[in-house]
């Protein structure tokens, strides 16, 4: 009996085509939305904790409170000196410990001045694998910065694209840093991330003379012994930090963060950033709903007649109940389906867009099938939902009011 | 025929039918007493405004009287809740309306089968029956046309067809042909009268049409809302009337 209910459902559809399509692209908005923000989400959700989890979990990562990514833009900023840096690598389980620090600088080539990111890092071999590990810097071309460097940078990738100076850098290429002139000896490799492949680095020394810092960090990178508990080491640090600093417990003005922590945060902020997404969908797919409403009030009152014939020929209320649920089902239904199709179709293309622009392995999206199932009975239950109030007004017409219609 | 011969099928006891609008209670039925035999054929006759569709929803189930009792073969049916009277009418009932009523998305055979889908009838059947009721009022050539695509004459013998596929005891004919040409119509009623004489219905025709009510048996006549008066025709049907030992 069912089957023949679909039939019935299916033929008025097929018969209302045009408003058929129209109330179908209301769900199909909405569902394609859903489906490819989540998708989207997940797969940089995903991506930002393959790049923590690559840093490994035996790194701490210490900076002062407040300006961890951006040291100075805060009016009062209290800083990580170079002295921190001795106490870290004083305290047993660290094995390696190496400083980091950023700004903006304006950097001149072929009589244009721009403004990008200057790093400053250490010479020392291994320190400075330390941080390439953290920052994902690897070498493409040239050589890295050796002691006794003075006046040599390395450049990221960007700088090969004409259009950031009318002209690419190369190797042997000498740009202008903060009024000062620079040998390009290395350049590395696309990483992806813009700031990153427009950033500048130069010998720690050299930073420190040319920035005035007085010996202040962005960041110390620290490696945990191989059996220490990183989390242990981080509580022995924080101790050392707070006397030397003359600090009492609690108010440290520093913090120490695992990789995992790290990765906590930014999924915690893409949370919020879904959900405010998921949310906006989520309106679009409740106007899908009440255009299905919609639709089925107005094929309620046009099939009054229909509806009056057959209760006269039998059709008790729970038949008119069904075949108008089945309708208002169809719609969610074959609007999931389709919304389903595009919203995996829009979220490969932006992972498409993101593989040309940014390389790959930055975003993958990813399409698990709880997610397509679930958007489909979530769509298909939409649909139902909406066809409750006019499927019901349809059951409790009376036939003869049905049949006196005109 | 006698009285004794007479079973009675459908009863109506002082029924009234009173519509309220605004202030005012307008009285359609003011106490019809009517009885309706098993196996007749009975002409309900009144101009329009007589109260003849509202009698006919009455005896069709279709609707409830504000007053009064109907009975089916000694049942009482106005204590029966909307849904059982669905059912009842679904069975006992079949209707051919002036209108046709068809579902016009529906094709031909499967606006025959209708009624079929909320008996819960297997779909075999329920092929089977369609298929053998619109070959039997002359249509195996327009099993799949939609209503669009046929003649009116056509339509109703479809509507006819539907009537009859639950095998119900009853036909209930508004105004049968009176949206048809004079051949279809003769056609149709032709139908009603082969349905009555052969198949054994009870068959109720609602009309003001005086010359189609009188190939009745009996005739009410309807005025303001009462049965003014019954006239039997049993001498002139008699002789029409199939033998007994058959």
């Amino acid at each position: 009996m069912l089957k023949d209910f679909f039939k019935l459902s299916l033929q008025e559809i097929r018969h209302r085509r045009m408003r058929s399509y129209l109330t179908l692209t209301g769900i199909i908005i909405g569902i394609a939305a859903v489906v490819s923000l989540i998708s989207l989400g997940q797969g940089l959700q995903n991506a930002i904790a393959g790049q923590f989890a690559s840093l490994g979990n035996d790194k701490l990562f210490i900076s002062a409170k407040g300006n961890s990514f951006n040291p100075g833009l805060s009016i009062d900023a209290v800083w990580i000196m170079d002295k921190d840096l001795e106490i870290v690598r004083r305290t047993s389980g660290v094995t390696l410990a190496t400083g980091f620090v950023t700004t903006t600088a304006a950097i001149e080539y072929n009589d244009q001045a721009r403004y990008f990111m200057v790093y400053g890092e250490s010479t020392d071999p291994d320190e400075r694998a330390l941080l390439g590990e953290s920052n994902n810097y690897k070498l493409a071309s040239g050589r890295v910065l050796d002691k006794g460097d003075t006046h040599k940078v390395t450049i990221g990738s960007a700088y090969q694209d004409e259009t950031l100076f009318g002209k690419s850098i190369g190797l042997g290429n000498t740009i202008i840093v903060k009024g000062i002139q620079f040998k390009v000896v290395g350049i590395m490799e696309k990483t992806g991330s813009p700031p990153d492949d427009q950033a500048v680095g130069m010998p720690i020394d050299t930073y420190e003379e040319l920035f005035e810092t007085n010996g202040a960090l962005g960041m110390i990178v620290a490696q945990t012994q191989v059996g220490e508990d990183p989390v242990e080491v981080a509580s022995e640090i924080t101790t050392a930090l707070r006397h030397s600093r003359n600090l009492k417990e609690g108010n440290e003005d520093f913090t120490i963060q695992t990789p995992q922590e790290m990765a906590a945060i930014f999924s915690s902020i893409l949370d919020i950033v879904q959900i405010v997404l998921l949310g906006i969908a989520g309106i679009s797919l409740l106007v899908g709903g009440v255009n299905v409403m919609n639709t089925m009030y107005t094929s309620v009152l046009e099939r009054t007649r229909t509806i009056g014939l057959m209760k006269a020929v039998g059709a008790q209320k729970h038949h008119i109940l069904t075949l108008f649920l089945i309708e208002s089902g169809i719609y969610g239904l074959v609007g999931g389906i389709i919304g389903v199709g595009i919203g995996v179709g829009i979220a490969k293309l932006v992972e498409l867009v993101f593989i040309l622009v940014t390389g790959p392995s930055f975003l993958s999206v990813e399409i698990s099938w709880v997610l397509i199932f679930g958007t489909l009975l979530f769509s298909f239950v939409v649909g139902c939902i909406s066809g409750v109030a006019p499927a019901l007004r349809a059951a409790k017409l009376h036939p003869v009011d049905g049949l006196r219609y005109e | 025929m006698t009285a004794q011969s007479l079973v009675p099928l459908i009863q109506l006891h002082d029924v009234w039918k009173t519509y309220v609008m605004g202030e005012e209670k307008l009285d359609v039925l003011r106490g019809v007493t009517l009885t309706i035999n098993k196996g007749e054929f009975v002409a309900i006759l009144g101009p329009s405004g007589s109260g003849k569709s509202t009698l006919m929803n009455q005896l069709g189930l279709l609707d409830v009287p504000t007053k009064g009792k109907i009975t089916l073969e000694g049942r009482d049916l106005t204590t029966l809740s909307e849904n059982e009277m669905a059912l009842v009418r679904g069975k006992t009932i079949g209707f051919i309306f002036q209108q046709f009523n068809l579902i016009p998305t529906l094709t031909a055979v499967e606006n025959v089968m209708l009624p079929t889908l909320f008996q819960g009838i297997a779909e075999e059947e329920r092929v089977v029956r369609g298929r053998k009721l619109l070959t039997m009022v002359g249509l195996d050539h327009r099993m799949d046309h939609k209503p669009g695509q046929l003649s009116g004459g056509q339509q109703q013998r479809v509507a006819i067809a539907r009537s009859l596929v639950n095998d119900p005891s009853i036909i209930l004919a508004d105004e049968p042909t009176g949206n048809l040409d004079s051949i279809s119509g003769a056609q149709i009623f032709e139908m009603l009268i082969h349905l009555h004489r052969d198949e054994h219905k009870t068959v109720i025709l609602i009309t003001h049409d005086e010359e189609l009510a009188h190939h009745a048996q009996r005739i009410a006549y309807m005025k303001d809302g009462r049965v003014d008066r019954i006239e039997e025709k049993a001498t002139k049907n008699s002789s029409r009337k199939r033998p007994r030992a058959e």
